[in-house]
């Protein structure tokens, strides 16, 4: 018998390597308490996250919570049941309408997460013989939502204007085209020049879908992404987006404007084929998105957060991954796993959480310490984040 | 029309600045094994393929081609569409 689980054994080999080092495995943190948007309790210590993409501190908002207690009680804890069948309560058609209201759309489809949301809609918008051009560095949902739909992919240089145009050029005029970009790339934190690309994907007959999982909440006067900053909001045919970032729990969407899109209700097979989420999970999305409407202020202290926290550690002398603050992930580059996997280990000894990223999830084969703002982290928090990242880097010779 | 030889002769051409270890190339030699490209290089090399014929590898394509020898047949056979 041939085991299946062998083509695993190279990565079983690297993560014992690893753990023979002494260092604690960074994929299996466990927290014993959450006391907050920004703080939880790991290891017994009491640790300020870093790394949870909650940039809106939306978990612990006191009207998301009571909405979510007011829907367990009045709907119970779950639907047991398909969209298209049992599975739509009215929370779930509020959450629709608060999402067609926060990016002012006709047409808005809820799925159980984001991954599904690309899944769903790549794969069934681009069926075999259409082309995907995609962002090399595209994130692994649409990399999935791509295979499943059997179309034939195309991947250009990341955030490459000119690399995307020749392709499209190069395409069958007749085929059907959609372009897949990211308005903020997760690994690097880096947004997608979105103007100059919309614009060339519309000349050369291409439909465009942007993911906008890292921005929703954040940027854009009214929060609605690097689409609604770069003034091209308009002219993408579909956004995707997810409630386990700034919106604070779990799902995702997809927004359009497009006259046909509610067939795709229908079709969309990981729409279908699934249970919908549980009204409470609805009604506490719903809640945070229409506060999401009106939270100029929060943008504001999360860009002076981000922009602080970047200066602070180039000022320490950490290779980041963009030269300043585009977004509020601020990724640290490390030499490699190892030492990025210890320098992990001792901010989490310091009381810091931040995301450990590796191949394949990161470009260029590159180790990342990976850190997200929150909006409800103070500034006194940043200083002491920064306090933390110059013992450990100290500790371990990164700096 | 470019003949095989010549799709040939300009493929390794273009192999040439990624081809850090000096390797021999012949049809069968294979872009993972012998030339030990990662997949960053890889997509470097394609894109500099795709520029010099004008065409597009997809990466459905590319996941069928393995050696040297089966990029030039892929190029002859995209340039001939």
């Amino acid at each position: 018998m041939t085991d299946l689980l062998s083509k695993f054994d190279p990565l079983i080999q690297e993560r014992e390597t690893l753990l023979a080092t002494g260092v604690k495995d960074p994929f299996s943190l466990v927290m014993e308490e959450v006391k907050s948007p920004t703080v939880a309790v790991c290891n017994g210590k009491e640790t300020i996250l870093l790394g949870t993409y909650n940039y809106m501190g939306m978990t612990f908002d006191d009207d998301v919570r009571e909405a979510g207690l007011t829907a367990l009680k009045e709907f119970g804890s779950g639907t047991t049941g398909s969209r298209v069948l049992n599975g739509t309560y009215s929370p779930h058609r509020d959450c629709e309408e608060a999402l067609k209201e926060f990016y002012d759309m006709d047409h808005a489809m809820v799925f159980s997460t984001g991954y599904q949301a690309n899944l769903g809609i790549i794969s069934t918008l681009a069926g075999k013989g259409d082309y995907v051009i995609l962002d090399i560095d595209s994130h692994a949902s649409i990399y999935d939502g791509c295979a499943m739909g059997n179309a034939e992919v195309v991947a250009f240089r990341h955030n490459d204007v000119e690399a995307l145009e020749k392709r499209l050029k190069r395409l069958p005029a007749e085929a059907g085209k959609l372009v897949v970009l990211e308005g903020v790339y997760s690994m690097l934190g880096d947004v997608a020049p979105l103007k100059e690309m919309i614009r060339v994907c519309m000349e050369n007959g291409a439909m465009t879908l942007v993911d906008e999982a890292h921005s929703m909440g954040f940027i854009g006067d009214n929060g609605r992404g690097v689409c609604e900053e770069q003034g091209v909001i308009d002219d993408v045919d579909f956004i995707i987006g997810t409630f386990s970032k700034s919106v604070g729990t779990v799902g995702g969407f997809c927004v359009s404007n497009h006259p046909k899109f509610e067939i795709m209700r229908l079709v969309c097979r990981p729409y279908v084929f699934t249970a919908s989420l549980p009204p409470s999970v609805m009604a506490t999305a719903s809640t945070s998105i229409r506060k999401l409407m009106h939270s100029g202020n929060k943008r504001a202290h999360l860009w002076e957060n981000s922009k602080k926290l970047h200066k602070g550690l180039r000022d320490l002398g950490f290779e980041l991954g963009t030269p300043e603050a585009q977004s509020a992930i601020i990724a640290v580059i490390m030499p490699d796993l190892e030492r990025g996997a210890m320098m992990w280990q001792a901010l989490l000894a310091e009381g810091l959480y931040v995301n450990l990223a590796r191949p394949p999830a990161t470009p260029a084969n590159m180790t990342l310490l990976r850190c997200s703002l929150c909006a409800e982290h103070t500034s006194e928090q940043v200083d002491q984040i920064l306090g933390m990242f110059k013992a450990a880097g100290k500790a371990v010779g990164a700096i | 029309m470019a003949s095989r030889e010549e799709i040939m002769a300009k493929v390794e051409a273009l192999i040439g600045p990624f081809n850090n270890k000096g390797v021999a190339l012949k049809d069968a030699t294979t872009f993972a094994g012998d030339l030990e490209w990662d997949s960053l290089t890889v997509m470097d090399f394609v894109a500099a393929v795709e520029d010099e014929f004008d065409i597009i590898i997809t990466m459905n394509m590319q996941a069928e081609i393995e050696t040297v020898g089966q990029l030039a047949d892929a190029v002859a056979k995209l340039m001939d569409n």
